[in-house]
């Protein structure tokens, strides 16, 4: 379970994050949407502890998450960011073995291998996985480092813009991946989106932020309202029912 | 499926590295043995204490510059960009100005030592605490502030050259240039410690430099204590090149030169695989390049300056190579 107690974050003089509260379930979807700049990312790196709240406080599990020592964490948490990179010349499952990292610590094992082997074709990969990543386009290298973070097999996935560089098909089968590891795995998810659409789908909760400030936060049919859409984005936004799913038409 | 191979011979890493070793052992021992014209005894001892001072250099420059290109994700640094090399001549030249040029070359190894090596790892360690607040923007910002100092440090070294007598110019001119000629017993001894310190130590966390190739927030996120890593890394570096320095001068390019022929020849990017690789390489070229240059050319002139050469051109053809993809 993940707590933000008047949480607040800045850079300098800029106010990224601006007391905010926020319990997350243990187990389920949720998705952050907002506008750019409006703090999702930075949310995200609290939670992981990639910085460090100004004010307030971040617990995971009921302890603070500074006090969390590197490798446990690691086995509790795992985020990926937006951009990858890498240097060195590394192939496809080695890079996805390193997310068994906090288990085997340079020494995979036979079953650190395995999971590694599920992973890559729970993503589709089997066909590139002795290529070099530095080989891949955008979208199979995105796939990859998805894989990595499941092969670290933690309770909380955090997922920044995981959709970045992917193509419908392989954005709508690594949501339904996500989906099933929510409900077949009980696993917690928690994934910025841009695409709202997206996040009604398959999410159970959706929070909102808008310039660092929380302000929606609840369950798909709740936040898809014209109103509250609406205010979010400062600009009109029509929710319309396709097939019982509210869908909301923002082209005009 | 386009399965492009970057090595044309198809040989696991580990043959690799012990086709490298066989070639390290031939080196040498083809050094200690071409044209022996005075006594074997002599020549043996003689040689062999060239060879030590050269195998313990190759060994310290090319961890150096490996782990620094590793924990700065750029693969055209040396540390010598972090004014490594204008400290080490500027306390020479300050010495040789305080005690006089004869002061100066009678002066004890182990002070003389004492005193490069704590002005050199604690300049570090000051960088280090000022300025590196445990993130990779901060490693950047550490670099840069290293090579203003550098530069800082080097005008310094001028004004200091030019205060001197003639006599003692000749003498630091001398201690500018890395010259492989016999290492005093106590900084070899110093140099097994060390070398057997970084051996133990790269042992145990040589997986987690293979985490950071990754960035730091992917390292962060597999669990690595980024910070305390990088922390321990920077200061081992600073002994690292600290130690070679006092061994033999600066030298630095030499680890821009082995630390890429590694990454082109391990077939790895392990670094279980490459710190040995590179270490031998490092080894492998100035035993080489020594015999060269003394028995087959005869050339009069020292190794370092023809591997500065040859270092600088290969950084020239990287930074090219670099700016065309």
């Amino acid at each position: 379970m993940i707590e933000f107690k008047n949480v607040a974050l800045s850079y300098g003089q800029k106010q990224v994050l601006k007391d905010i509260n926020l319990t997350l379930a243990d187990t389920g979807l949720t998705s952050i949407i907002g506008p750019n700049g409006s703090g999702k990312s930075s949310c995200l790196s609290l939670m992981s502890r990639l910085q460090k709240a100004s004010a307030g406080e971040v617990l995971l599990d009921n302890s603070p998450i500074q006090q969390i020592p590197a490798n446990q964490l690691a086995k509790k948490l795992s985020i990926l960011r937006q951009d990858n990179h890498t240097n060195a010349r590394i192939q496809v499952k080695d890079l996805i073995t390193f997310g068994r990292y906090p288990y085997h610590q340079g020494r995979p094992s036979a079953e650190d291998l395995k999971i590694v082997e599920q992973c890559i074709e729970y993503v589709d990969l089997q066909a590139v996985q002795d290529r070099f990543i530095d080989q891949l386009s955008g979208g199979q290298r995105q796939r990859v480092f998805i894989a990595m973070v499941l092969a670290q097999d933690t309770q909380t996935i955090l997922l920044d813009e995981p959709l970045n560089n992917l193509d419908i098909k392989h954005s709508v089968s690594i949501m339904k991946q996500l989906r099933q590891a929510c409900d077949e795995l009980n696993k917690q998810v928690v994934v910025v989106l841009h695409d709202i659409n997206f996040a009604a789908h398959y999410s159970d909760t959706i929070i909102a932020l808008k310039n660092g400030e929380l302000v929606a936060n609840g369950s798909p049919t709740d936040i898809m309202q014209d109103s509250v859409l609406s205010h979010i984005y400062d600009m009109p936004i029509t929710v319309t029912n396709i097939q019982g799913k509210p869908t909301c038409l923002f082209y005009s | 499926m386009t399965k492009q191979a970057v090595p044309k011979l198809k040989l696991s890493p580990f043959t690799r590295l012990a086709l490298l070793a066989v070639a390290v052992i031939l080196a040498c021992t083809l050094f200690l043995t071409w044209n022996v014209k005075a006594s074997w005894a002599f020549t043996l001892e003689f040689r062999g204490q060239k060879l030590i001072s050269m195998v313990l250099v190759g060994i310290f420059i090319a961890i150096a510059t490996l782990l620094f290109q590793t924990i700065s994700q750029n693969k055209i640094l040396t540390p010598s960009i972090m004014g490594f090399d204008a400290l080490y001549m500027l306390i020479q030249s300050v010495l040789i100005v305080l005690i006089g040029a004869s002061g100066y070359s009678i002066l004890n190894e182990y002070t003389k030592w004492a005193i490069e090596i704590t002005i050199m790892t604690s300049m570090m360690l000051l960088l280090s605490k000022f300025l590196f607040r445990g993130s990779a923007q901060s490693i950047q910002l550490l670099i840069l502030s290293g090579v203003v100092l550098g530069i800082c440090l080097s005008s310094i070294n001028g004004l200091v050259f030019r205060m001197m007598d003639p006599s003692q110019s000749v003498v630091a001119q001398d201690a500018f240039f890395a010259s492989f000629s016999s290492p005093s017993i106590a900084l070899v001894q110093l140099s097994y410690l060390l070398l057997a310190a970084t051996f133990v130590y790269l042992f145990r966390y040589h997986h987690q430099l293979d985490v950071l190739l990754l960035g730091e927030q992917t390292a962060h996120s597999l669990g690595i204590n980024y910070a305390r890593l990088t922390q321990h890394l920077l200061i081992l570096i600073a002994i690292l090149v600290g130690m070679s320095t006092a061994l033999v001068g600066p030298i630095t390019f030499l680890g821009l030169l082995v630390v890429h022929l590694a990454y082109q020849l391990a077939g790895s990017y392990k670094h279980k695989i490459l710190l040995p690789f590179a270490a031998l390489l490092g080894v492998l070229v100035l035993v080489l390049g020594e015999f060269i240059l003394q028995h087959l050319v005869s050339f009069n002139t020292r190794l370092s300056i023809v591997i500065e050469c040859v270092g600088g051109l290969v950084f020239l053809a990287l930074v090219i190579k670099q700016a065309k993809s």
